[in-house]
């Protein structure tokens, strides 16, 4: 538990968007919707075959991870067991179970592929991830105060929060939160900062806490129980290759999810910025909130196509093999109104991550670099900030 | 069943344990969809072309698929353009034989009864539901019977008659009167007329095109003793509302059974429409005055329990916690609380929450 609450400051910087006017906004947002409704209407056979093929590739090398890791006494065996339950693991995660939760494939009326009855193998149970995920986070994504997602409530990730003493600490607490990261977010999902402050009562968590331990004694016994037991005397090291995959998947999404949101050139909202915002500015918001990673394909798919989280922010139910092929015509908008699209290698991006980290871990720390403001070559009515005011461009 | 039954429950609960978070039959069903208990499938393993627009499929389920009665129907779930597309058809195949049948006739505009009966190979994979529905003949089988079939109405009694046949050798004592356009509509023409020489079966063929449609009146010329047997019928919804009205009148309603094949359509007067929430799912859609609630759920993406799709089988059933349903094909409203709605032929009276 954090010893003092999170508080913000008011934002001091302009919003990159602050040269848009209201018509040009809402111009934006039909561009959005259109691309939407093209993609979600062309959704056919080959889309499901492509989530059918992954999660038939997903369950192929968990068998054959956790076949080999019954010999795990063989280094072979054991290096390339937990290499194929590494994999297994995120793509459980990422390409599958976060975006078949997501819903992006209900559409295909399959009670078997389908966000209500999906359960993933993470220790947070898909009821909880669904809420704190599909809904907070998504709607409220890098709102300041609304948005647990902006540092999981233990670390500083934007200037205007105010400094704490324990934020001295934070690029500490992100390598050990990158370790353990699949339990961040199991206890996070739990809102235990919620039950301080008193918007969750005391029988919401308990009624939580029995559905997680439901969960987690099974997960728990499988990886640390009963597939070490079935490998006899390679108990031990079967044990430590399935730690191992676990601990590879953590620092794997970790990466990924802080390079989402949290390098340079994304921005962060002020809460009133809620009160009565139109599809075009939350569309705004998603966009300047989020930021891509560059790579391969395979990268991709490693990722959960998180490596598209504009996209991903702008149509959070949009199949995720779809991402790729709008990634272009999202960039030309965001380049045609004057918007940043930040994306960037994955080294690239989480270096940035980590120096903000570290930077911030500091009071101050205002002059967060990257928010690029570009003028329109033409107004048609007054510049609008965040707070409604008219506002002049910032260099 | 008892002891093995059990052994495999446990089997699969331990399993489980391994498998967490999936369940074994998720495991199964990669490797192989037949195996799969939980989502069923079946293999398609013969084609026959009845006539012009009707095909048979020969279908082989998993090894646990239930035995049907003679009459039933199952659910056939065909995926096309990625979405699981579900309709109902009657087995036409006796309980006993090795596959099991059923027979599509494809509708016009149809998209699913096209794609079962024109584009559907053998080797094709189909999902099936298990056997449903009370269309069936009570044991002892009645001595005197008589059978009024139209158009592909003759596919639950199809099933019936080769489960007889294949039973006792005489069927003298059975009436089957089918309605049809011409002798080339007939489905089962041929094996219908053989089994008619063979085992003493009173065939009467009528042909729409030439005679008319059967009315109660011609009934009573072409089977004078219809209200001495017990008689299962099933047509067009406007044939059985006219044997229903003309037992109800002349004879005993109790004697007569009807299985109904297309869905209701929403003929009731007053409907409106309105809000469906699912309070399960919390998805929430736009339910137009005549539309299903199923429907409106399903197009906003819902998963909704469905069988039969024409009100018949109860699969559907969600409790109603608040609003007004009306049922689409007798306009009956439903307003009370906790009361069980069927999704498939209700709609929306003004806006309405249902428990899925």
């Amino acid at each position: 538990m954090p010893p003092t609450p999170i508080t913000f400051s008011p934002q001091t910087r302009p919003s990159a968007a602050a040269h848009l006017t209201a018509e040009q906004v809402e111009q934006l947002g039909a561009e959005l919707d259109a691309i939407r409704a093209e993609v979600m209407d062309s959704l056919g056979e080959a889309d499901a075959r492509y989530i059918h093929k992954i999660i038939a590739i997903q369950r192929g090398l968990e068998m054959a991870g956790r076949g080999a890791l019954l010999f795990s006494r063989f280094p072979p065996a054991f290096v390339a067991g937990t290499l194929a339950l590494s994999v297994a693991k995120i793509l459980d995660n990422m390409e599958i179970g976060h975006n078949v939760l997501h819903g992006q494939w209900d559409w295909m009326r399959d009670p078997r592929i389908h966000s209500t009855t999906w359960e993933w193998d993470h220790t947070t149970p898909a009821e909880a991830w669904k809420k704190t995920h599909n809904y907070e986070h998504h709607t409220f994504t890098n709102v300041r105060g609304k948005d647990r997602d902006l540092g999981y409530s233990v670390m500083r990730i934007t200037p205007e929060q105010d400094w704490r003493p324990v934020d001295l600490i934070q690029p500490l607490t992100n390598v050990g939160l990158s370790l353990i990261f699949e339990w961040g977010i199991t206890l996070y999902d739990l809102e235990f900062d919620r039950v301080q402050d008193g918007t969750k009562s005391k029988e919401e968590l308990k009624k939580d806490l029995k559905v997680l331990w439901r969960k987690l004694r099974r997960q728990l016994a499988k990886d640390y129980l009963l597939f070490p037991a079935l490998s006899g005397p390679n108990f031990l090291r079967t044990a430590l290759a399935n730690l191992t995959a676990n601990v590879i998947r953590n620092v794997w999404s970790h990466a990924v999810i802080f390079c989402g949101h949290f390098p340079d050139g994304t921005e962060t909202f002020e809460e009133d910025r809620l009160e009565g915002e139109t599809k075009g500015e939350w569309y705004v918001r998603q966009m300047l909130g989020s930021a891509n990673l560059t790579g391969s394909p395979v990268f991709h798919i490693m990722t959960g196509n998180l490596s598209h989280q504009i996209e991903h922010h702008l149509f959070p139910d949009m199949p995720s093999n779809r991402y790729a092929e709008i990634a272009p015509r999202i960039r030309e908008i965001c380049d045609r109104y004057g918007l940043t699209y930040t994306a960037g290698s994955l080294p690239k991006q989480y270096g940035k991550v980590v120096r903000t980290i570290c930077r911030l871990a500091f009071p101050g720390g205002g002059t967060k670099k990257g928010a690029q403001v570009t003028a329109l070559p033409a107004q048609t009515g007054p510049a609008r900030s965040t707070d409604g005011t008219p506002v002049r461009l910032a260099g | 069943m008892g002891v093995l039954g059990s052994i495999g429950q446990r089997a699969r609960h331990v399993a489980g344990w391994f498998t967490q978070p999936l369940l074994p039959d998720d495991l199964l069903g990669t490797l192989n969809p037949l195996w799969s208990r939980v989502e069923p499938h079946a293999r398609v393993v013969g084609v026959r072309r009845e006539t012009a627009d009707t095909t048979t499929l020969l279908l082989r389920p998993g090894p646990a698929h239930p035995v049907h009665v003679a009459g039933q129907f199952v659910g056939i779930g065909l995926r096309i353009d990625g979405v699981w597309q579900w309709r109902t058809y009657s087995v036409t195949s006796a309980p006993g034989d090795r596959d099991l049948a059923v027979t599509v006739t494809a509708l016009p505009g149809g998209t699913v009864s096209g794609a079962l009966a024109h584009r559907t190979p053998v080797g094709a994979l189909l999902r099936i539901g298990p056997p449903a529905g009370d269309f069936v003949l009570p044991t002892p089988v009645p001595e005197k019977l008589l059978f009024l079939t139209a158009g592909s109405g003759i596919t639950p009694v199809m099933g019936m008659l080769r489960d007889l046949s294949a039973r006792s050798e005489s069927l003298s004592g059975a009436v089957l009167v089918h309605c049809d356009r011409t002798p080339a509509d007939l489905v089962f023409g041929p094996e219908l007329r053989a089994l008619a020489a063979e085992t003493g079966l009173t065939l009467i063929e009528r042909h729409t095109a030439v005679e008319g449609r059967l009315t109660p009146e011609t009934l009573t010329d072409v089977v004078p003793d219809w209200a001495a047997r017990q008689t299962w019928a099933c047509g067009p919804t406007a044939m059985l509302d006219a044997l229903t009205e003309h037992w109800a009148r002349a004879g005993d309603p109790e004697a007569l059974h009807l299985e109904r094949f297309v869905p209701p359509a929403a003929v009731a007067e007053g409907l409106t429409g309105g809000r469906v929430s699912f309070t399960t799912s919390g998805i929430a859609a736009d339910a137009g005055p005549g539309t299903p609630l199923m429907a409106a759920g399903e197009a906003a993406g819902a998963l909704l329990p469905n069988g039969c799709r024409m009100g018949i089988c109860h699969t559907c059933v969600g409790k109603l916690r608040s609003g007004a349903v009306r049922n689409l094909h007798t306009g009956d409203l439903t307003d009370t609380p906790g009361q069980a709605v069927r999704t498939c032929v209700s709609g929306a009276a003004g806006d309405v929450e249902i428990e899925l």
